[in-house]
């Protein structure tokens, strides 16, 4: 589903990504976890382009996104969650599902609304619709932005730390809700502090440092038997 | 001395259609310049180099030389290039709507600079165009933005309409001039031009208030 080859990104002269080898299947739940500054947000930016790869191909759903016009098209079948959550403010709950379906997919207003409620109960916040997402809590804005990106019916979804702007009691909230995708089979790659989730959902855990993937493996290979130093060292210094 | 009312009463509906003008060529260039302005800060992304050059060039040369000398360059100087004389009125109102919309340019610039970076990633994330991310998500609410020093660019080019006088477009400024060569009534008419300036100044600005709270940024 998702393949990087070789994939290199400097900012300037700092080099961020030194040489990413990956290759995502359909259906796995990948959990990228990692010190800050590792890169490992980098790497799920770049699978939508959001960072554009310095050298090194990415390929998602068989498109090439060094070709341009393939670029739109994979966003649109790649959804994507972020820390702050983005949600639009000028725009309902609503409106902010919708958008992006009528102006891409061309989906009717009528149909896409259908479409946004289903979504909203699905998350929760059903009663929610009319709201503007300063009304919400952190917890409620992240839920959101999931079935707003849920709504283009993505073959991926993708999660920048999406529990680390929240405050503790709303965290369980976001993570059920991810839970429950996973165990409908979406695949998703999470990028994440939460070890517990890691633990109980990943099919696969990915250690990134320095710009590397330095250890790959079931959840139970990383977290109870890793290989690495530097695995060894983050995990006794968070676990 | 003393106070003529009588000379402000008999001249106040030439001075009030003189009003009218100023208002229309206000709005005239405020608008155009707010078009001007746009195009110009969305040019100002671009991504080649001698499009934002050129934007540049045009904000620091409006912004840098006195508006009444580029009324001049355009209603004396530039018919002698293109060899036919140009209306007063087009004239002051080309002159205002390029001046205002280098200033509109800018006050753009700072109000989608203003909106979170996020907001572009998000749009851009679910498959929009950098076009539908612009006019759907950044730009409605840049717009709530920069609704208060887009009230005082109004506000400041309602007064500097008064320089279109000099190439004797009949605004409020060159009616009052010319009531008092007939009158010699300058104390009185002055007067009254400046209280009539003041109280168009004074409802844009309840006017750009009420927006303000109408539109509170979410």
């Amino acid at each position: 589903m998702i393949q990087m080859i070789d994939v290199h990104k400097s900012f300037g002269k700092l080099e961020v990504l030194k040489g990413i080898n990956l290759d995502i299947e359909q259906g796995e739940v990948v959990v990228i976890i990692g010190p800050s500054g590792s890169g490992k947000s980098t790497v799920l930016r770049c699978m939508n382009y959001l960072e554009e790869p310095t050298s090194g191909d990415v390929i998602v759903d068989g498109m090439n996104l060094n070709i341009k016009e393939n670029i739109n098209n994979v966003r649109a079948e790649v959804g994507m969650v972020f820390q702050r959550f983005n949600l639009f403010p000028h725009m309902t709950v609503l409106d902010n599902i919708t958008l992006a379906p009528q102006k891409i997919r061309k989906v009717s207003k009528a149909e896409a609304e259908a479409t946004a409620m289903e979504l909203l109960k699905k998350v929760g916040l059903a009663d929610k619709a009319q709201a503007y997402p300063e009304q919400l809590s952190g917890g409620q804005q992240q839920r959101v932005a999931i079935a707003r990106a849920l709504a283009m019916k993505p073959k991926v979804m993708l999660f920048d730390e999406p529990t680390s702007a929240l405050d503790p009691e709303m965290v369980h909230e976001v993570l059920d809700v991810m839970k429950s995708l996973a165990e409908e089979g979406m695949t998703m790659v999470v990028v994440t502090h939460e070890m517990g989730f890691a633990k109980e959902v990943g099919t696969r855990v990915l250690f990134v440092d320095g710009g590397q993937i330095l250890e790959s493996g079931s959840p139970a290979d990383v977290f109870d038997n890793p290989q690495n130093d530097r695995t060894k060292l983050f995990l006794s210094k968070i676990l | 001395m003393s106070f003529n009312w009588s000379l402000i009463w008999d001249n106040l509906p030439l001075l009030l259609q003189g009003a009218v003008v100023t208002i229309q060529i206000t709005i005239m260039s405020v608008g155009c310049g707010f078009l001007i302005g746009m195009i110009a800060s969305l040019a100002n992304m671009s991504r080649f180099k001698p499009i934002r050059l050129l934007v540049k060039c045009y904000v620091e040369l409006f912004r840098g030389t006195p508006l009444l000398v580029q009324i001049f360059m355009i209603y004396f100087a530039l018919p002698m290039v293109i060899g036919h004389r140009i209306d007063p009125y087009v004239a002051a109102v080309t002159a205002c709507s390029i001046n205002s919309g280098a200033y509109v340019s800018e006050i753009f610039r700072a109000g989608i600079q203003s909106i979170d970076k996020g907001q572009m990633e998000a749009g851009r994330s679910l498959g929009l165009t950098w076009g539908q991310t612009m006019r759907y998500i950044v730009m409605p609410q840049a717009f709530k933005a920069i609704i208060p020093p887009l009230g005082n660019e109004f506000i400041a080019m309602m007064k500097d309409t008064s320089l279109v006088s000099v190439i004797g477009f009949e605004e409020l400024t060159r009616r009052g001039q010319l009531i008092i060569a007939r009158t010699y009534g300058s104390f009185e008419i002055w007067s009254a031009v400046a209280i009539i300036y003041l109280i168009m100044t004074l409802s844009i600005s309840q006017l750009v208030g009420y927006l303000e709270r109408r539109y509170k940024i979410k």
